[in-house]
């Protein structure tokens, strides 16, 4: 097929068995297309997906020279991809194809006007024809995809995808923010419902990544910059400088040891301020990689340069102490970037009444598993701030999550964890433990067993929003009493207790908007990433080669993220050993000749296709990145993008064919 | 003597500026003289209709035609050098696409002579005097005046036309190239806009003060401020047409500190010039909510006379819909 070659279409009208030839006359359908413009064979037929519906196309194709395909059938989204191989076939370019949809918009919605039902489709079948004559052929591009990829967060999600692609044999760079990965994950004790031990559980993987000899793991780092598109980016990492060079430090620990500061006196960010720490100081001990960080605010080596360093002194690797240690912005290559970015809990300060930072009785439920802990602050023990252990502990559900206020969302883990919680509370103490709740959510495999086993153990439930927090005494230090209302027993609570947990929800990183701009992708309202289709395409973006894990996409617990880890592991892997990635046809394009360079176009993709060239400040879409949207097509004031498969003249021209009906048939003209 | 190329110039409804034009070939008009006969231009020399009618047909080689076609008689005369020119020119806006006079299609007729003769409040008619297609005085004569139209037509739209020359007026230097290619023969496809198919930013000495987010969070008119003379006129909130209307004026306007205003006319590739730019500046107002945008779209108090300033007759509006007359007339 040539361009320029006069149309020779073939129109075909399917009786869908009777979806269609019970409402429509099929037969008429068929001959009012043979009268049409550049129409050579028009036939109707029962399936025209069936093998045999498929085979009379091609037969034509052959006998009538035919060069345009036109099937007046059901939805594109059904049955196109399926036409446009049956042309390929028979050595006409798939794009040749046009289909008109009689079924859903005139037989379904027209059943009871049969008569007026078939001049609507006959209207249809006209502007499919006149578009089909405008029709051009499309080839596919192909982008080769780089099998290295990049992994952002080493959280427990992130983990589980790095190794998965790792043990695959593929290149993976984790960058992690921290100076250590493990995530949220290595900060809790017990994991519900089975009360898996989490360091047992997640300290294997942490060690696994960091001796993998597929991964290169960058903590204390960020991405900053990300160029290209699916298949081929350029990431450039900032790694901030821990002022140890890691291939040198063995992880001894001695400088922690020696460290002019005899006491930990800094507010440890892993145990949430309830521990502390030196300026030199490893986050907890699995640390992954095992390597110190100088803290510059604190080290008065970094800070000041004044000190006596007992800690090179005492550090046996010559060099591996480097106060001079800058920030380095290495750039990787990489085809495919799976985010794995994570959350960050609900700040309680938002809701005062609860009292948080004010009574020292109040805790978050994350500092709470950090006294849990067998390597926290405390070494497991539950203890408050005052010293005592508590007699009698409240758990407050819904903390940032089911209200207007805050978060309308549920964030799906909390019921769970509170529960867990409740349990080695009471294990460890013997304490009472009241769970204030709005309802209780225990979805998941093995959890309404969990709940009936906390229950039976003697935790408390009382169905009621908690009405107020005061303190027992007036200096706010000792019990807070807790006023509720028991809605299934109809009559209001004060319980006086020692500790009052809130269960706090789970929240978008603060920066996830930086994020997502950083890597072309949206978030929701709430600043959760969106995935392309919430059932279809749960791990994948918008922007094709980035997909998502863990709860920076939404909130979820520990078996759903490493599920998640898995599956956006596996599209990772389907682009690498595909090689290829073939791009959609329909992506618009710039002429350079006509580009006035008036920038109209650029802060408008949705996908940040369009760049300006720097030479002549003409505008250039990345066809990778180009999702055919049309928006810049639209917004061009000189009209100098076009659009595969939606060329002006093609829609003008279907335009057209469809008001010349109506008109003649006086129906909706003035 | 050889015979040399004859030549018409003809204006229909106009203000004249694009007779202006010609002349402001200044010395180069003696070259154009020296290569052309000019045999019929009414606003210069004395000739008449039947001096056009007189001659042989296609005998003229090119006539220039400027002004939209809004009478009968504007019709009957573009018809008649339509016959006698081996090609025609639609020279000027007004011509290629309706132009200013053009805006008189989002009214009657009706509501047109009844402002100009009854309510307007600088016309004194107590009389209630109308012209009238004809008139009889009762002594034997009859008075003939040309049918005023309902709709006002760019030129193609009444003849066929050969090719375009963009702007209010045309560029001397755009009519120079013109006729010297006419006269060499090198000649552009039929249909042809003598002007370059690239949008006036291009050529626009401000280019690179226009950011590439405008977020225009107010409209000026151009009374309002006084314009920075160095910075882009829509980051300065001045609406302006260059970004969908052809080059090739050499930004006349933006030196002279004025916005486009597009009376070049679009891009061959755009179908209708207003809807195109509407459409881009819309997505540059700096807005998301109703109340806010339909504040900023206030500032432009006039989008048809903004956006179609010189297009409403070749624009896929056309004309406002008159009520009880079927809906299109004549």
């Amino acid at each position: 097929m040539k361009e320029g070659e006069t149309p020779r279409i073939g129109v075909y009208v399917c009786h869908c068995g009777l979806n269609i030839a019970g409402v429509l006359s099929v037969k008429s359908l068929a001959e009012y297309a043979g009268r049409l413009p550049n129409v050579v064979v028009s036939r109707d037929y029962k399936y025209m997906c069936s093998d045999p519906g498929q085979e009379l196309i091609r037969q034509d194709i052959r006998e009538h020279g035919l060069n345009r395909v036109v099937v007046a059938a059901c939805s594109p989204f059904l049955h196109e991809e399926t036409f446009r191989r049956v042309c390929a076939s028979a050595g006409v370019n798939p794009y040749f194809y046009q289909m008109v949809n009689i079924r859903e918009h005139a037989a379904w919605v027209h059943s009871h006007e049969k008569e007026k039902a078939t001049r609507k489709a006959e209207d249809l079948i006209r502007a499919g024809v006149a578009r089909a004559a405008k029709l051009e052929p499309v080839v596919r591009q192909r982008v080769p995809i780089h099998p290295a990829v990049l992994v952002v967060g080493g959280g427990i999600a992130g983990i589980q995808a790095a190794l998965t692609l790792a043990d695959a044999g593929k290149k993976v760079y984790l960058v992690e923010r921290e100076p250590t990965i493990g995530g949220h994950m290595a900060q809790f004790d017990k994991t519900f419902p089975t009360l898996d031990c989490a360091a047992c559980i997640l300290t294997p993987k942490m060690t696994a990544v960091g001796n993998h000899p597929n991964i290169t793991l960058w903590t204390y780092s960020d991405v900053v910059k990300v160029d290209g598109s699916v298949g081929h980016f350029t990431v450039t990492v900032r790694r901030r400088p821990r002022y140890v060079h890691e291939d040198l430090c063995i992880g001894c620990l001695l400088c922690i040891e020696s460290c002019i500061y005899p006491d930990a006196r800094v507010a440890s960010e892993f145990d949430l301020g309830l521990g502390k720490r030196k300026p030199v100081y490893i986050p907890f001990p699995q640390a992954v990689p095992m390597k110190v960080v100088f803290d510059p605010e604190t080290c008065i080596a970094v800070k000041t340069g004044k000190c006596t360093r007992p800690c090179v002194d005492v550090c046996g690797v010559e060099g591996a102490i480097d106060f001079e240690q800058k920030e380095e912005f290495p750039q990787i290559e990489v085809g495919t970037i799976i985010l794995a970015t994570g959350f960050k809990t609900f700040d309680p300060h938002r809701l005062p009444f609860y009292g948080y930072g004010r009574y020292p009785a109040v805790y978050t439920s994350l500092e709470v598993e950090r006294l849990l802990n067998a390597s926290g602050p405390t070494g497991g023990e539950v203890v408050l701030r005052n010293g005592k252990k508590p007699e009698a502990v409240g758990i407050v559900h819904c903390i940032g999550s089911r209200d207007e206020n805050t978060n309308r969302y549920c964030s799906r883990v909390c019921c769970m964890y509170a529960m867990k919680i409740a349990h080695l509370i009471r294990e460890r103490t013997g304490a009472e433990v009241y769970n204030f709740y709005i309802d209780i959510r225990a979805p998941g495999k093995g959890f309404e067993e969990f709940y009936d086993r906390v229950q039976e153990e003697g935790v408390h439930f009382i169905r009621g929003k908690v009405g107020d927090v005061t303190p027992e005494t007036p200096d706010g230090k000792g019990r807070v009493v807790v006023s509720a209302d028991d809605t299934l027993l109809g009559r209001a609570r004060k319980i006086p207790l020692d500790m009052l947990v809130l269960a706090v929800g789970l929240e978008a990183q603060a920066d996830a908007n930086e994020v997502r701009r950083l890597f072309n992708i949206t978030c929701s309202e709430e600043g959760f990433f969106v995935e392309r289709h919430p059932k279809l395409a749960p791990v994948n973006t918008f922007t094709d080669g980035v997909f998502l894990a863990g709860c920076c996409q939404s909130p979820k617990d520990i078996p759903d993220s490493v599920a998640q880890a898995g599956a956006a592991a596996a599209e990772a892997l389907a682009l690498i050993d595909r090689g290829e990635m073939e791009l959609s046809p329909n992506f618009a394009y710039v002429s350079a000749e006509e580009c006035s360079g008036c920038k109209t176009c650029v802060p408008l993709c949705p996908y940040s296709a369009i760049t300006l060239e720097p030479e002549h400040g003409k505008a250039v879409i990345n066809q990778a990145l180009c999702k055919g949207c049309g928006v810049c097509v639209a917004a061009c004031p000189s009209g100098s993008i076009g659009q595969h498969l939606f060329e002006d003249a093609q829609i003008f021209d279907e335009i057209e064919a469809l008001i010349q009906g109506v008109a003649a048939n006086g129906e909706g003209a003035r | 003597m050889a015979e040399k190329p004859k030549v018409a110039f003809y204006w229909c409804a106009s203000c004249g500026g694009c007779e202006e034009s010609v002349v402001d070939l200044a010395e180069d008009i003696l070259t154009v003289v020296s290569l052309v006969d000019i045999a019929f231009w009414p606003v210069a020399i004395d000739m008449k209709r039947k001096d056009v009618e007189a001659m042989a047909d296609r005998s003229l080689t090119v006539s220039f035609i400027n002004g939209s076609v809004r009478t009968s008689e504007q019709r009957e005369m573009v018809e008649l050098l339509r016959r006698k020119s081996a090609f025609v020119i639609a020279y000027g806006a007004c011509s290629q696409y309706g132009g200013i006079p053009s805006l008189a299609n989002l009214h009657s007729k009706e509501e047109i002579f009844d402002w100009v003769y009854h309510a307007s409040p600088t016309v004194v008619n107590p009389a209630g005097t109308v012209p009238l297609e004809r008139f009889d005085d009762g002594h034997g004569h009859t008075l003939k005046l040309p049918t005023f139209y309902e709709t006002v037509r760019a030129l193609d739209q009444v003849i066929d036309v050969d090719f375009y020359l963009p702007g209010c007026p045309p560029t001397p230097k755009l009519l120079k190239e013109a006729v010297l290619a006419l006269l060499s023969g090198k000649l552009p496809p039929k249909g042809t806009v003598l002007a370059p198919d690239v949008a006036l930013c291009d050529e626009c000495p401000r280019r690179a003060t226009k950011p590439e987010k405008l977020a225009i969070a107010r409209f000026y008119r151009p009374h309002e401020i006084v314009p920075d003379p160095e910075k882009c006129f829509l980051a300065q909130g001045l609406p302006c047409m260059g970004i969908g209307t052809r080059k090739g004026c050499e930004a006349l306007c933006i030196h002279g500190n004025m916005p486009c205003t597009g009376c070049f006319g679009p891009t061959s590739r755009t179908r209708d010039h207003g809807a195109k730019i509407l459409s881009a500046l819309a997505s540059e107002v700096d807005a998301t909510d109703e109340k806010k945008i339909e504040e900023i779209l206030a500032g432009i108090p006039d989008p048809v006379g903004t956006f179609y300033r010189y297009g409403i007759a070749s624009s896929m509006l056309r004309r406002k819909i008159v009520e009880g007359n079927g809906g299109v007339s004549a």
